[in-house]
């Protein structure tokens, strides 16, 4: 799409001469989403320098999972990016089977792709909504959270739970998908549908909305690289990198989709890549119902897999297994590990290093936003103050995530 | 193999090369660390355009003591790899990549906030996830998780700017 001569020349160098004003934004901001602090540089509305503050959030999730056994991380893991937790649970259960040298079964492999696909949709609904919201557009807002909301409803009937899941283990996870899950995702897709397409018909072709949005926060593709973005802030620049491609995970290769790709790299090709990735993660998922296999969940080595609960209570064999695999933990083998997924903000990586004993000895994580966060400084330097919110609402900050 | 690319390349550099559960992974000499990591970035047959992660591992039983982890992944020939430089405590170092990717600005701060590891040449280098007043270094194995922080006095941000002015 070309733009009109309008849209181009946001960006105006500071006068030197003109006083500079100090401003400090957030954190108790509604727009920082309650965890970021702009140290800002203003030539009247002008930003001269934009030095930002994370870390508010910041609960040691590095170091609180080297203190417990690998399963005990599973919690912990939720709470990285609570907008699409099975993603984190996902990929923290392929880094330590990677270490362990174990493969879970087909229909696990299918089981999480689905309810990754799931989150990577409710993350993008939020990460849109609010962005929506915050340039006025609340009626979509409101819309877009509805719609997470069928989808949160399958999760819960999945997970047991609609924000915190931890819902996958070592080995597979607590709960098979339940037998009406393709009715329930039937009647959630007919009206995420609905939603989708009203929200596009509100904002696509919106004035307003594009004016807020195109040609702001622009970031070409080579900076884009260099500054380490990946998933939609760099698709959106062109560059057609996504794990789930690239380096394919459980069964995203047997998947027939496709990578939405931006030209611009500014704030609406952001908000385009994420609204039609959605409609590619409803793809996956449908084919991935389609062909979903039968057959368990869970592998049964009992050195990895918690007993059933009636052999723990009528067995004393099946009693200390359990003892153990608590009390002790799983005994992965020495080593190390990096396991990259798609998360619904770009590469979420696990690197996990073993000593050999039950417990984790390193587990570090990558945190794309985090990376996002620390190329919005370039993004935002020559522009005015509203263009912070809308940048910084399409890198979609999540604090768990970025701060740990 | 790229590893034994990588020693064909570089003999005195790499001082090991290993393939572990798929991931390929160097151990490089920090003296030689950034024209290392330029060649990987620039030469043909190796183009690591992505800094995907630079961490730490503290290993308080060995001598050197910390080791620095980098990830690098190629977009265009889409390979991984894994480069460590082992560093020893007193004093730890190693030189800064900033000049080479933009990404390792944040990165090797929170490398600097978590290990107390410097980077040289990295052009401002403070903490980024702890307040700068924060005693220790959380990620080092000898902090104990449970450790207390000293109360902080309340400072004015208008009258003492926490990172005035360069």
């Amino acid at each position: 799409m070309a733009l009109p001569e309008r849209w181009k020349n946001k960006i105006v160098p500071a006068d030197p001469s003109e006083e500079i004003m100090e401003l400090q934004m957030g954190p108790s901001h509604p727009a920082s989403h309650g965890t970021i602090k702009f140290n800002l540089k203003l030539d009247g509305e002008r930003i001269v320098d934009c030095d930002v503050e994370v870390g508010y959030l910041h609960r040691g999730f590095e170091k609180m999972c080297e203190q417990g056994t690998w399963t005990q991380c599973f919690p912990y893991t939720d709470r990285l990016n609570y907008a699409s937790p099975c993603i984190n649970n996902v990929g923290f259960a392929l880094a330590v089977e990677r270490l362990l040298d174990i493969d879970t079964t087909e229909r696990c492999k299918y089981v999480r792709m689905i309810m990754s696909e799931v989150a990577r949709i409710a993350d993008h609904l939020t990460c849109l909504g609010m962005a929506s919201s915050e340039v006025g557009a609340t009626t979509v807002a409101f819309y877009m959270l509805e719609a997470r909301e069928f989808l949160y409803d399958l999760i819960e009937a999945v997970t047991g739970a609609r924000l915190t899941v931890t819902w996958c283990r070592v080995g597979g996870m607590t709960h098979d998908l339940p037998t009406d899950f393709n009715d329930r995702m039937k009647a959630s897709f007919a009206r995420l549908d609905q939603v989708l397409g009203d929200c596009d018909k509100l904002l696509s072709r919106n004035r307003v909305f594009i004016d807020r949005m195109a040609n702001v926060g622009n970031f070409p593709k080579e900076q884009a690289i260099s500054y380490g973005l990946t998933g939609p802030l760099l698709r959106a620049a062109g560059v057609s990198y996504d794990v789930r491609k690239a380096h394919p995970y459980l069964v995203y290769d047997r998947m027939n989709f496709e990578v939405p790709l931006g030209d611009r790299g500014d704030n609406y090709d952001r908000f385009n890549v994420r609204f039609q990735e959605m409609y590619q993660s409803k793809r996956i998922i449908e084919q991935a119902l389609a062909s979903l296999p039968e057959g368990p969940v869970t592998i049964t080595d009992p050195k990895i897999v918690l007993p059933d609960k009636e052999k723990v209570y009528n067995s004393i064999e099946g009693l200390m297994n359990h003892f153990k695999l608590i009390m002790e933990g799983i005994h992965v083998p020495a080593g190390e590990v990096y396991q990259a997924v798609e998360g619904a903000n770009g590469e979420l990586g696990f690197y996990v290093v073993s000593d050999g004993s039950g417990r984790p000895y390193r587990v570090r994580v990558r945190p794309p936003c985090f990376l996002g966060m620390g190329a919005l400084n370039k993004m935002l330097i020559g522009r005015m103050i509203p263009d912070i919110i809308t940048t910084f609402g399409m890198i979609n900050m999540i604090g768990g995530e970025c701060d740990r | 193999m790229l590893t034994e690319k990588l020693k064909e390349r570089f003999p005195d550099a790499i001082l090991d090369a290993r393939i572990e559960h798929g991931d390929e992974t160097v151990t490089v000499n920090r003296d030689r660390g950034n024209d290392f990591f330029r060649a990987l970035r620039d030469e043909p047959g190796f183009e690591f355009n992505l800094l995907v992660d630079v961490t730490a591992v503290d290993w308080p039983d060995r001598k050197p003591r910390f080791e620095v982890v980098y990830h690098l992944n190629s977009l265009t020939l889409g390979h991984r790899l894994r480069v460590k430089i082992p560093v020893d405590a007193a004093g730890a170092w190693v030189h800064s990549l900033t000049g080479l990717w933009g990404s390792a600005d944040w990165l090797e701060r929170e490398c600097f906030d978590m290990f107390g590891i410097a980077f040289k040449g990295h052009p401002d280098l403070r903490r980024i996830l702890m307040y700068d007043s924060f005693e220790g270094y959380p990620l080092r194995k000898d902090y104990l998780y449970n450790k207390r922080q000293p109360v902080v006095e309340e400072i004015d941000p208008v009258v003492h700017p926490l990172h005035p002015s360069k």
